[in-house]
């Protein structure tokens, strides 16, 4: 595991980028554990409308915060709600699209029709309607549980068709002829290609939670007094931020997003090459010479990445 | 008669499961909520006047009746398909006493002009770049495209819009940030062209993201299919590049952009919820926004209906299309 991680980090420009953003966003989330504010409670608690300055990083708002250290409890926030919503969403989604591929037949049409269904009606809309029904009692957590519930048909229909391809595989059926139990060869078989196939999804699910959370948010439907990098949005626009000359208050979370989001896809960009076996040989081919002492052929066995 | 039975019909049935399925759980979902359609709207009409309460009961009896909030929510139910067979889409609550059709007629060109030109741009230029990027995937210009690209899409479509909407709009004020046109419609160049001018940001803000998904998507294909043994025979047989490109790699790679390019058409019933609420566009999305906060269920159901239909109908389609577009589905 770590190996990869420092071969990732070695030879993908996108995955060392990536990774970078996110030690940044790293170092915000355990800022915002040492804030001079207790508890996120940052509101009237300094002069309001101030452009940056040294005592104020990025300057404050027009409700008396300071735009840095929201910046840091928006960032721990909006990823709490976006943790919450990728463990929901994938959850069901690895569930219900491996026990589909698995047991096949009456339950996977079954499934398959549920996940159809659900794939037509129109999400944002829905959420939307969902989110104005729970206004006034809507917390960081019921968003992100929103959130999951909402996304997890395309997900389940992706590994479902991954276990379909895994399935007619010749090493399964060398497995089945030689008497290895079902069990044993989803989790000794199947599961090492599962897993970083999941690693990747898992990122994907982190892109579209964060652009669902600034959306309900900027939309005012999430809740509005915790500070997520959404509702630092929607404060600024409330507020009027772009027209009274206060730039400051509504570039920080815009840059903040736009960061995070970055940082995530650039990461899942460089695992993505890493998991692609034709990219990985011929990047094999091109590093040959140097890397023809390292290549111990034992230390791939433990290797998860490379099944 | 084979593939009918075998192909045709159960794709047929699973289209009108998944039509029933969708429309019943859009039925439920807005009877769950708090607000009571009739309530606002007696509250909108005793807000500025005082009325005798038993008017305001006997107002209250009419409204649940012609609204059709009678009953059980299974007689309602019942009644909701009874009244849609006859294609009768109700009244609206929010904008009473106009048709939910009316209403719907109104938005729909707005949504359909900008998402048509929206997707048309986007998916031809995105699958053309991308199809050169990937073929010439070791050229300089490829990657600073790609890089570029990378960029850009993973960053939320509302940032996008926004960030448009900030510089160009607040700032530069070089386009206007509300309404979809000026003056009296007409088929004159003078409205055309203000209905071209008021469009330009909310379609760039649709069409940057598109274009990145398409571009990324058709490299990523193109970059598979390349490694085929007919590319290099072809290259070795000296067959123009031009060529090779479009009529062997790109024709390959074809069927997943096709699918996601009449999913993207039938989607357009849903309006461009996102581009249209900021900029105030009177598309089918803003009308959807804003019939979400009146508790107009009969607008919600009216649009829910035509996008779960467009989705539902434009999956049928590429799903019976398969087997023409692509010899390799007909083999199996």
């Amino acid at each position: 595991m770590f190996t990869t991680i420092r071969d990732l980090i070695r030879f993908s420009p996108s995955f060392r980028f990536g990774s970078l953003i996110l030690l940044l966003v790293a170092v915000m989330i355990v800022l915002s554990f040492f804030s001079p504010y207790e508890g996120g409670k940052l509101r009237r608690k300094v002069k309001r409308n101030q452009p940056p300055s040294a005592t104020f990083v990025f300057g404050t708002t027009s409700q008396g915060e300071d735009v840095f250290w929201s910046t840091t409890f928006a960032v721990r926030n909006t990823l709490t709600i976006s943790i919450i919503a990728v463990t929901i969403g994938r959850g069901i989604g690895v569930m219900l699209g491996m026990l589909s591929g698995y047991f096949g037949g009456i339950f996977d049409r079954v499934a398959q029709s549920t996940v159809e269904s659900f794939i037509v009606i129109p999400r944002l809309p829905l959420v939307i309607l969902i989110a104005s029904i729970l206004r006034g009692s809507m917390t960081m957590y019921s968003l992100g549980i929103l959130i999951g519930l909402f996304d997890w048909a395309h997900p389940s229909k992706r590994y479902r068709s991954q276990v379909l391809s895994l399935r007619e595989r010749d090493f399964t059926h060398t497995a089945v002829f030689s008497g290895m139990s079902t069990i044993r060869i989803v989790i000794r078989e199947h599961l090492p290609f599962i897993i970083p196939y999941m690693l990747a999804d898992v990122i994907s699910g982190f892109l579209f939670s964060i652009g669902f959370e600034v959306t309900l948010s900027y939309l005012g439907l999430a809740d509005l007094d915790s500070p997520t990098v959404g509702t630092m949005i929607y404060w600024a626009t409330y507020y009027q931020s772009v027209f009274a000359g206060r730039a400051w208050v509504i570039i920080v979370p815009i840059v903040t997003v736009v960061l995070m989001v970055l940082g995530f896809y650039l990461m899942s960009v460089g695992l993505g090459e890493y998991l692609d076996p034709r990219k990985r040989l011929v990047r094999l081919s091109a590093d040959a010479g140097e890397e023809a002492q390292d290549d111990d052929p034992r230390k791939e066995k433990d290797d998860v990445w490379a099944p | 008669m084979n593939l009918l039975r075998t192909y045709i019909l159960p794709r047929i049935l699973q289209w009108a499961l998944v039509i029933f399925v969708g429309i019943s759980l859009t039925f439920l979902i807005p009877r769950l909520s708090p607000y009571n359609p009739v309530d606002e709207m007696i509250g909108r009409m005793t807000a500025f006047a005082s009325i005798d309460p038993h008017a305001v009961v006997s107002m209250r009896e009419a409204a649940t009746a012609l609204f059709g909030l009678e009953g059980t929510l299974l007689e309602q139910y019942g009644r909701f398909w009874a009244r849609l067979a006859t294609g009768d889409l109700g009244v609206s609550f929010g904008n009473f006493p106009r048709q939910v059709s009316d209403i719907i007629a109104a938005g729909l060109p707005w949504s359909v002009g900008l998402l048509t030109t929206t997707i048309i741009i986007s998916w031809t230029s995105g699958v053309f770049l991308g199809a050169l990027a990937g073929y010439f995937h070791d050229r300089r210009w490829s990657q600073f495209l790609e890089r570029f690209v990378v960029v850009i899409y993973p960053v939320p479509y509302l940032i996008t819009a926004l960030v448009l909407f900030i510089i160009f709009g607040a700032w530069l004020q070089l386009f206007p940030i509300m309404g979809g046109s000026r003056g009296e419609p007409a088929l004159t160049w003078k409205f055309i062209s203000t209905v071209l001018y008021f469009g330009f940001l909310p379609a760039l803000s649709i069409v940057i993201g598109a274009i990145a998904f398409r571009f990324i998507m058709a490299k990523a294909l193109t970059t598979t299919e390349i490694a085929n043994d007919y590319v290099q025979y072809a290259e070795l047989a000296a067959v123009p590049k031009r060529k090779i490109i479009l009529f062997y790699v790109a024709r390959n790679t074809m069927l997943p952009q096709v699918t996601d390019l009449a999913l993207a058409f039938g989607a357009i019933f849903e309006g461009a919820l996102i581009t249209e609420i900021l900029f105030a566009y009177p598309g089918l999305g803003f009308v959807l926004y804003n019939a979400i906060f009146q508790a107009d269920y009969n607008v919600i159901m009216g649009i829910a209906l035509l996008s779960i239909v467009g989705v539902a109908t434009a999956m049928l389609i590429i799903d019976l299309l398969y087997p023409v577009l692509d010899p390799r589905v007909r083999l199996r």
